[in-house]
């Protein structure tokens, strides 16, 4: 029967072709806008490390003297964070530093470059499922004893040894010799979630998020050795002179810790409780009741990681969808109730009512399936305009198989519901009525 | 014109033209935002800097030579680049210029008084101080960006300084009336919290790094400091065709002065494309939200034409008993633009609602602000015209038939 109903489907399509044209264009315009937001929105809103990130914490405590402030700020000031990670009292972890440092390859004959760095410690690899290509990262000792060794970015191997293995090698970064330990296989977490921060105050800008992660990774110690005074900061509450970092009345450094069950989450928050109460009565902090654990995912809603225009562009969408919807229900009720006579013949010689409901709803399947192919060819013209947009993600765009299932589904489902109301119209029809007009 | 009989017409078509009414509805609603967020993101990105924009350039450069002498590199390297054919002038500043998005900023409060009150009040808010940006430079930097001195004068050479801070500074007019309102700013000694700095200049406008919020954007003041640092953003003047030439000549003839610097081709920019960069993200957003408006409009006459259609094929019959007891083309084509006009007029009234709903949607989500009501008449009159104009061509065809047709096929 169904064969049968195809075949009525594509004749009743092959008699007004402009009429089919026109719908077909309408869904597959509306599923093309829909599912290429749609896709951006997936790919920015996943979970960076699925399977690890319920595991994974961002404390925060509050040093300000402020009275005004309400709640702590993003990332932590150096005493704070350093005493908390030197406590080891997670599974892992590790801080998070960043500058912008000169890197020079005395070994190759490539000119000096600007390079992203992140001072981290060694839990860093391990804890965030890093991949390597070459060697590996540095040890608990490397972290103690600030020893001087790099893990470089797979781009960055790529530009300086064109991709082969350069552990052992030496680069000289700001002014010191590093030795590489390690060369990262191509890594993209998307976001950079452990630089994620300060988002409530970008103003739904937060494309910079999803950049490209560091290309240089070094022991933390080192990086201070190397880099004194001269760290990122996120912000101050006091004076600073730019010369005493680590004590200076400013934040910079954040702890990530990994946290393996939930009663070691909850150990951790009364740790951490103890240790603001341990820092007030030391008379360092103003402020014992706003200290914070949040989880990984929780950290990236609270600082709504997805920028607001993709958020934008994605209603847009689907009100352009719906308006697509609306206008093939108008053109599939005219184009069943048309056929009025036909249906009501083919109920004279039997037809139930569900018999010509089902007929009517192949008829607008078929659409929605000639939909979704237009609509996943604009999907892809769609993806490959935003990779050739200069935004952060832009080299994320592309279509996974799970987003090219939806592609389908949505626009069958789309024209399912589009066609629902006139086949239920169309298999209505008086069959006597349409008889006598005949 | 009857009315009567279109509307008892109508009646035999509810589901169907209450469906056009509801396609017109939502399409009046999205237009008339997405056209209302057009506007003030061009709004947006029209913002005046003050600033030649289009005869500027900027390189940076960071040096890693150790122990370097920052300002004699800075007045060798700006030698350099003023002998380069082409180039008006050349001024060094540290790394800000208007929407590069490198920003300095401080507290600066009118008088003393005003710092204590901020103090006592733990807030900047309320107490007459502001939070300018800071621009620094070599002496000529005025002159290079084109900014207009509307009061006072520029720095004196003597009144320069390399470290520490200056005892002057220009203001633009935006901040003087905000540190001032009501007085003479030129010649007022700001406070700092440890210095007393005396305006001596004020200049049209200077738009900051990065924009706040509309209101404090032309906050900007410019400090006789020069860059002390190694890393240094130079801004070239030229005419405006001669802009990359000079670019690309500027980078060989810093690099021929000291090969021991690092030239990040991204930041060696003509300041449009700086200003394209700021707003990269808006523009887009203006080409989408252009693009969506217009498709719901065309997809919207497309609903409204094929239903046109498929009336006038049903009613042919009909139409041709008409024109046989008398009425004219004119009565038939009226008919259906009448028809065409309730449907439409309804669906813009539903829409003016939802159109005011879904800002106040997006509002408190998108902090857009509220719509003026401007917008949904002019809106209404778009989807009117809209409607006729695709209501035409089937109209047109409805009244060419023929009265004969009533007399066939019974």
């Amino acid at each position: 029967m169904f064969g049968y109903y195809l075949d009525l489907a594509l004749r009743s399509l092959k008699r007004n072709k402009v009429l089919t044209v026109l719908m077909v264009l309408a869904i597959a315009v509306g599923i093309g806008a829909s599912m290429t937001t749609l896709t951006v929105m997936h790919l920015l809103s996943g979970d960076p490390l699925p399977g690890r990130s319920q595991h994974l914490f961002y404390p925060q405590v509050d040093p300000s003297s402020s009275p005004s402030q309400k709640q702590p700020f993003d990332v932590m000031d150096y005493r704070s964070a350093v005493d908390l990670w030197s406590a080891h009292r997670a599974d892992r972890q590790a801080l998070v530093a960043h500058a912008t440092l000169k890197l020079r390859s005395p070994e190759t004959n490539q000119p000096p470059l600007m390079a992203k760095t992140l001072a981290t410690t060694s839990d860093f690899f391990p804890m965030f499922n890093v991949p390597f290509q070459y060697g590996s990262g540095w040890s608990a000792d490397d972290d103690a004893r600030n020893t001087r060794v790099v893990v470089i970015s797979d781009d960055l191997n790529r530009k300086l040894f064109g991709g082969a293995n350069s552990v052992g090698r030496t680069l000289q970064l700001k002014d010191s010799d590093v030795r590489i330990v390690g060369v990262l296989a191509p890594w993209r977490p998307s976001p950079v979630f452990y630089d994620v921060a300060g988002g409530r105050f970008s103003n739904g800008d937060t494309a910079n998020f999803y950049g490209k992660p560091e290309d240089v990774y070094l022991p933390f110690g080192a990086g201070q050795d190397i880099n004194p005074n001269s760290f990122e900061m996120f912000t101050c509450w006091g004076d600073d002179d730019g010369k005493h970092q680590q004590t200076s009345p400013c934040v910079w450094v954040a702890l990530w810790v990994e946290l393996d069950s939930a009663t070691k989450a909850s150990d951790y928050t009364s740790f951490l409780a103890s240790y603001v109460a341990q820092q007030k009565s030391l008379g360092r902090f103003v402020h014992a009741d706003d200290s914070r654990l949040m989880g990984l995912m929780q950290w990236l809603d609270f600082n709504r990681v997805v920028p607001s225009d993709v958020r934008l562009q994605m209603w847009l969408a689907f009100a352009f969808l719906a308006i697509c919807l609306f206008n093939t229900v108008g053109l599939l009720l005219a184009k069943f109730l048309r056929r009025a006579g036909e249906i009501g013949v083919r109920r004279a010689l039997g037809a139930t009512r569900s018999a010509v409901f089902a007929q009517c709803l192949v008829e607008a399947g078929l659409i929605g399936v000639l939909g979704g192919i237009g609509g996943w060819l604009l999907t892809m013209l769609g993806l490959w305009l935003i990779r050739r947009q200069p935004v952060e993600y832009a080299d994320l765009a592309h279509l996974d198989v799970a987003m090219f299932l939806s592609t389908f589904a949505l626009a069958v489902v789309v024209s399912l519901l589009a066609g629902a109301l006139p086949a239920l119209r169309a298999s209505r029809i008086a069959p006597a009525l349409q008889l006598k007009t005949l | 014109m009857q009315i009567r009989p279109i509307l008892s017409t109508l009646s035999h078509h509810k589901l169907t033209a209450v469906l056009l009414t509801l396609q017109v509805a939502f399409t009046c609603a999205i237009v008339c935002n997405v056209v209302f967020m057009v506007a003030n993101r061009i709004n947006r990105i029209s913002v005046p800097t003050g600033i030649a924009e289009n005869e500027l350039s900027a390189i940076v450069s960071v040096g890693i030579e150790k122990g370097e002498n920052a300002q004699a590199r800075h007045a060798a390297d700006l030698a350099a680049l003023r002998a380069i054919p082409g180039v008006k002038s050349a001024a060094a500043t540290s790394y800000s210029l208007p929407l590069n998005q490198s920003e300095d900023s401080s507290g600066i409060c009118p008088s003393k008084q005003a710092l204590d009150r901020a103090i006592q009040l733990n807030s900047i808010e309320g107490s007459g101080c502001v939070q300018p940006s800071d621009y620094d430079g070599t002496p000529g930097l005025l002159g290079t960006l084109g900014l207009r001195l509307v009061e006072g004068r520029d720095f004196q050479p003597d009144e320069y300084v390399s470290t520490g801070k200056p005892a002057v500074a220009i203001v633009t007019r935006a901040l003087a009336q905000h540190l001032y309102p009501g007085k003479q700013a030129l010649g007022q000694s700001m406070y700092d919290g440890d210095n007393y700095i005396r305006v001596v200049g004020i200049v049209d406008t200077l738009l900051r790094p990065n924009l706040r919020q509309p209101g404090v954007d032309g906050d900007s003041l410019i400090w006789p400091k020069l860059p002390g640092d190694s890393y240094v953003t130079y801004v070239l003047r030229s005419a405006p065709q001669d802009r990359q030439r000079v670019l690309a000549a500027a980078r060989d003839a810093l690099l021929k002065a000291n090969p021991n610097r690092v030239i990040n081709p991204k930041s060696t920019q003509t300041y449009a494309q700086i200003r394209a960069a700021y707003f990269q993200r808006d523009t887009t957003m203006i080409g989408l939200l252009v693009a969506s408006a217009l498709g719901l409009l065309f997809v919207t006459a497309l609903g409204i034409a094929g239903l046109a259609n498929f009336w006038v094929q049903q009613r042919t019959r009909t139409i041709g008993i008409r024109r046989a007891i008398g009425a004219t083309r004119g009565d038939i084509l009226r008919y259906f633009q009448a028809e065409n006009f309730l449907i439409v007029g309804a669906g813009v009234v539903v829409g003016v609602l939802l159109a005011i709903g879904l800002n106040l949607l997006l509002m408190t989500h998108y902090e857009l602000p509220r719509l003026p009501l401007w917008y949904l008449p002019i809106g209404a009159l778009v989807l009117w015209a809209l409607g006729q104009l695709s209501v035409l061509s089937p109209a047109l065809r409805a009244a060419a038939v023929p009265p004969v047709v009533a007399t066939r096929s019974v």
